[in-house]
């Protein structure tokens, strides 16, 4: 890489610029500047307005860029609420250790909700195609039911999919966790509306409104570790749905799939039966920063094989309950 | 299977003073679009989105290959009629499958210049209420007119909402300028015709002292084959004017517009005060556990104006006279700020010991008149439950909720003559004027000079849904000001 701009140069915010200068004169908030501020914003309101929230986290980016922003919104204290995580029984070891790692190092609760337990009592069955994203939603409503949770902080962004596109900020579920996009709040200026009633809860969706860029742009800003599989290294992988399945415990690769070991990355960490790598040399945040800034693939097309089973896959997850 | 890089930009990206704005300086910029039915604002979006390089490749092969199955066909100007560009804004299915659209969805494009979050907002059902949502954000936004057919009741009725909220630019696309021949006069009388009724409503520069829209732009454009939309045309060589994405790259956006002008607002949202509870990444950074043994700070986001350290400020607690102080810490996640302005969310540090809480707001000292129970306002009504006298609400004003009793309902709006008529109640849609009694006084400002503190929801107490947007008209004191009479 050969220019070497670093932020510290260029993003001048508010904060940044001489204290002399008049507010008048000052530069505008970054873009980066002001999504952090309406997050942290939204964060504290959903704590403020919440008997018992709590956050989604899964060791992906989006979750831990979320985790991220309730450390700054809370500074010097605590994160004031739980960590959930939907063990789908098929993650990638190194992203369980990374949150067991992260929880220990910010003195957090977690609360884990086990696909698999739900398969072993029969609540769930094993799907045909072994993929265990679309499973997720049982456990999930019955930890937020058990815990009696009120809120939920999720780190889905509307750059996503079409179908998260047009959800709320704040979005109101029902008793069976169903989102009805036809009957959604008007959501207006910053006040947010979170009113329920008993049996209902909210989803709250802080970083709707950043863009994959983005996240990959403030975890290179801020300095946030992830896992380790979001950047370049070798893997043994083999072809499967046009994408590069990991070889693992539950990804065995069938008689007339060869198995390679490539230099490769994964954009999204989710289950191993159904997240796929992508070729890629991007070994560090910039190079990543980079890469995204320049690919021509959205990152769910590329890596997610259940968003290729219909145009309005997660449209209907998200009625039904999911993330 | 390879993440598929166009070489050529990732090439500029890296070597190329683009890099510099692109990633690390550019600001953000919200802007809607407001339409009536057919007027092609699907595709002037699709337009937007392909031309920025925003549409990714499996996008546009889904809907190339849609735009195929549909017959989809011809050949435009720039090569890319041969797909729907509508279809790359196609929501949910069941919008798909009733050629519909349900609700605001929002859709991200950057430039070398900005980021840009738009509120994409249909036109056809609810048009209020989506426009209202869609503007209350929006730094700018632009409405869709169909060169065949003019202004239209409709084009008056969004006009009207967009002065009400306050937008601060509105852009007026005259669309289909090609099926009307690249006609100069076509477009010079609907020019008129939006300037016309931008000076009955008080739009545009000159009257931007009133507290109207500070611009108002007209543009011919055709999105179907791109004419002015990313790029000036040569079909349309009369017109001197910006493209549309040259108009929302520069245009300044609200907070710069305002947050000079304004005096300093902060809602508390939360008190911060550990004690002892510190976070264990905090301390394990260094953070010495005795000095943060009493901290104490207000959370919140500034609403309004700016803050320096040392500022006069006075709190605002409903029932109580306003108490004077000083600030003495303006802290965000670590570092100490010695100013912050709006939008920052920071947390504050004061000089006195008060009992302050959330729904409180901190204000530059002697900016704030007195707090009113008494609410003139001015309401979008966005539920299908309609509004009677004698209704109990909840108003939701910066972050406190108060109960409130609609006294009466004085009038509506004929947005299409801009006229009040006489009414004693409003339905969905509707947008009217009321006077409620709050059950606390709360620090109210005019919505024409304070698009954040003038602000406020009204929220069914039965089940919690929104029912209208509210601007507060005036303060008890000033009701009888004319400039308020829409």
């Amino acid at each position: 890489m050969s220019t070497q701009i670093t932020h510290e140069d260029l993003e001048l915010s508010v904060l940044e610029t001489d204290a002399t200068k008049t507010p008048t004169s000052t530069a505008r908030l970054s873009s980066l500047d002001t999504l952090e501020s309406e997050a942290i914003h939204i964060i504290r309101e959903v704590v403020a307005e919440f008997e018992k929230p709590a956050l989604l986290f899964s060791g992906g980016k989006d979750s831990v860029v979320m985790l991220h922003l309730a450390t700054k919104a809370f500074w010097p204290g605590k994160v004031p609420f739980p960590v959930l995580h939907v063990d789908t029984g098929h993650n990638f070891p190194e992203v369980i250790d990374f949150r067991d790692r992260t929880v220990e190092r910010l003195g957090l609760k977690l609360v884990v909700g086990s696909v698999q337990e739900f398969i072993d009592s029969g609540e769930l069955a094993e799907r045909a195609d072994g993929t265990r994203n679309p499973l997720q939603t049982v456990p999930l409503l019955d930890a937020i039911q058990r815990n009696k949770f009120d809120a939920v902080f999720g780190g889905g962004r509307r750059d996503e999919d079409k179908a998260r596109a047009k959800e709320r900020i704040l979005s109101l579920r029902d008793e069976f966790g169903q989102w009805d996009p036809r009957n959604q709040r008007p959501e207006l200026w910053n006040l947010y509306n979170g009113r329920h009633t008993v049996g209902q809860h909210v989803r709250a969706f802080p970083i709707s409104n950043w863009t994959e860029l983005d996240v990959w742009r403030y975890i290179e800003r801020e300095n946030i570790e992830l896992p380790g599989l979001y950047y370049a290294h070798d893997r043994e992988v083999f072809a499967r749905d046009g994408m590069w399945r990991a070889v693992g415990e539950v990804s065995q690769p069938r008689e007339h799939e060869e198995v390679l070991t490539k230099t490769v990355r994964y954009r999204t960490v989710g289950d191993m039966s159904c997240t796929g790598a992508v070729e890629s040399a991007a070994a560090t945040v910039r190079d990543v920063v980079i890469e995204v800034a320049a690919s021509t693939i959205t990152e769910r097309g590329a890596t997610r094989a259940d968003d290729r089973i219909s145009e309005a896959a997660m449209e209907d997850r998200k009625k039904d309950g999911y993330f | 299977m390879t993440t598929d890089i166009d070489t050529a930009r990732a090439a500029a990206l890296l070597d190329e003073a683009p890099l510099a704005s692109r990633f690390l300086s550019s600001t953000l910029f919200r802007f809607a679009t407001a339409g009536s039915v057919d007027d092609g604002k699907s595709t002037l979006v699709g337009r937007l989105l392909h031309d920025s390089k925003a549409i990714l490749a499996d996008q546009l092969d889904a809907v190339a290959r849609t735009s195929a199955d549909r017959g989809f066909g011809g050949e435009g100007a720039t090569g890319t009629r041969a797909i729907d560009l509508a279809l790359l804004t196609d929501g949910l299915r069941a919008e798909r499958e009733q050629g519909i659209t349900i609700d605001v969805a929002y859709r991200y494009f950057a430039t070398d210049r900005r980021s840009f979050i738009l509120a994409d907002c249909p036109g056809h059902v609810q048009y209020t209420k989506n426009t209202v949502t869609g503007a209350s954000t929006a730094d700018a936004v632009v409405v869709l007119i169909d060169a065949r057919k003019g202004v239209l009741e409709q084009t008056r009725r969004h006009l009207s909402v967009l002065q009400l909220l306050r937008v601060a630019h509105v852009i007026v696309a005259v669309n289909k300028i090609d099926l009307v021949d690249f006609s100069e006069d076509v477009f010079r009388g609907i020019e008129a015709d939006v300037q016309q009724v931008g000076r009955e409503l008080g739009l545009g520069r000159e009257e931007s002292n009133t507290g109207g829209v500070a611009d108002l732009f007209v543009i011919p454009v055709s999105a179907l084959d791109g004419d002015n939309v990313v790029d000036r045309s040569a079909r349309t060589p009369w017109y001197e004017g910006p493209a549309l994405l040259e108009v929302l790259e520069t245009l300044p956006a609200a907070d710069e517009l305002e947050s000079h002008l304004e005096s300093f607002r902060f809602p508390v949202q939360l008190v911060i005060r550990p004690q002892g509870a510190l976070a264990p990444d905090a301390v394990a950074g260094g953070l010495d556990p005795e000095a943060y043994r009493d901290y104490r700070a207000y959370a919140g986001q500034i609403t309004e104006g700016s803050v320096k350290l040392g500022d006069q400020v006075s709190v605002l607690t409903p029932g109580q006279a306003p108490r004077t102080t000083t600030v003495t810490g303006i802290d965000f996640a670590g570092r100490e700020l010695a100013e912050a302005a709006a939008p920052q969310s920071v947390a504050l540090r004061l000089a006195d010991e008060f009992d302050v809480a959330r729904g409180d707001t901190i204000a530059a000292a002697g900016t704030v008149r007195e707090s009113s129970a008494d609410l003139y306002a001015a309401l979008c009504w966005l539920s299908p439950k309609p509004l009677r006298e004698g209704a109990k609400v909840l108003v939701k004003h910066g972050t406190r909720t108060v109960q409130a009793l609609v006294r009466n309902v004085t009038g509506k709006l004929d947005l299409a003559s801009f006229g009040l008529e006489p009414t004693t109640t409003l339905e969905l849609n509707d947008i009217g004027h009321a006077q409620l009694r709050l059950s606390a006084p709360l620090p109210l400002e005019n919505y024409l000079h304070h698009r954040r503190t003038g602000a406020f929801l009204v929220i069914d107490p039965l089940d919690g849904n929104t029912l209208a947007a509210g601007l507060v008209k005036d303060h008890p004191g000033d009701h009888e000001d004319e400039r308020y009479s829409i």
